[in-house]
C-alpha cells in the first residue's frame, strides 16, 4: 500500500471525518531539500471532522500528526494540514 | 558558552531574550525552505520584529527544537516564549486578521497598517 492510501486509512480510523483528502505533493518539490526520488515526501491533508469541534489549531494539527507519527518519522518530509469542522446545518 | 550548553537551555535562552523567534531552515535574507520563507514574508509584511534561526547549522539544534515543543516540522514560531505554530498555523492566522491582534495583545509592536 502506498503512503498516500496508508495516511487516508488512519485518518479514516482516528476521525472518522465527514470529508477526507489526503493529496501529494511531492512532484512540485521535487529537487527541494527532503524530496526523493521516488516521492512520497510532500502531502497536504485536508480534513473535516466533528472531531476538531472545540480544538485549537495547534490541537489539531498535533491530532493529526499523532495519527500519522509513523508517516513522519518515516520519510514524509512536508505534511500541509488544512483541518475544519462540518458547518452546522450544511 | 564556557560550558557546553545543552540545547534546550539554548533554545531557552533564546526565547527569553527574544519576543518573537523563528526557528527555520535558512535565514530571514536567504530562506532555504518554501515553507520557511512564506512565514518570513508574513512577519515582514505584518511589520514585526523577529530574530530568525537557521537550524541548518546544527544538527542538535534541528532535532532539539522538535523536541522541546513535540513538533515534528520546521519552521517553528514563538512568541513570548510560547510555541504558536508552523507555516500553515501561522498562515492560517494571517488570512483570518489574526496575527495582528494577537502579536498586540502579547505585546508585541507591529507595523500599523494602512487603514482600508
Amino acid at each position: 500500500m502506498g503512503v498516500r492510501d496508508r495516511m487516508t486509512e488512519k485518518l479514516q480510523a482516528a476521525f472518522a471525518p465527514a470529508r477526507l483528502e489526503v493529496i501529494d505533493e511531492s512532484a512540485r518539490h521535487a529537487g527541494h531539500a527532503g524530496a526523493r526520488p521516488e516521492g512520497e515526501t510532500h502531502f497536504r491533508v485536508r480534513i473535516v471532522a466533528e472531531a476538531f469541534r472545540g480544538t485549537s489549531r495547534i490541537e489539531r494539527h498535533r491530532m493529526i500528526n499523532a495519527a500519522l507519527a509513523d508517516e513522519i518519522a518515516g520519510g514524509v518530509h512536508a505534511l500541509a494540514i488544512e483541518a475544519g469542522v462540518p458547518e452546522a446545518g450544511g | 558558552m564556557g560550558a557546553i550548553m545543552g540545547i534546550e537551555q539554548f533554545i531557552e535562552n533564546e526565547l527569553k531574550s527574544n519576543d518573537v523567534v523563528l526557528f527555520m531552515k535558512g535565514t530571514p535574507q536567504f530562506p532555504q525552505c518554501g515553507f520557511s520563507g512564506q512565514v518570513v514574508q508574513i512577519l515582514d509584511y505584518v511589520g514585526v520584529p523577529y530574530k530568525g534561526i537557521n537550524i541548518l547549522e546544527n544538527d542538535e539544534l534541528r532535532q532539539g527544537i522538535k523536541d522541546y515543543s513535540n513538533w515534528p516540522t520546521i519552521p517553528q514560531l514563538y512568541v513570548k516564549g510560547e510555541f504558536v505554530g508552523g507555516c500553515d498555523i501561522v498562515r492560517e492566522m494571517f488570512q483570518a486578521n489574526e496575527l495582528q491582534p494577537f502579536f498586540k495583545e502579547k505585546g508585541v509592536p507591529v507595523r500599523e497598517q494602512a487603514a482600508g
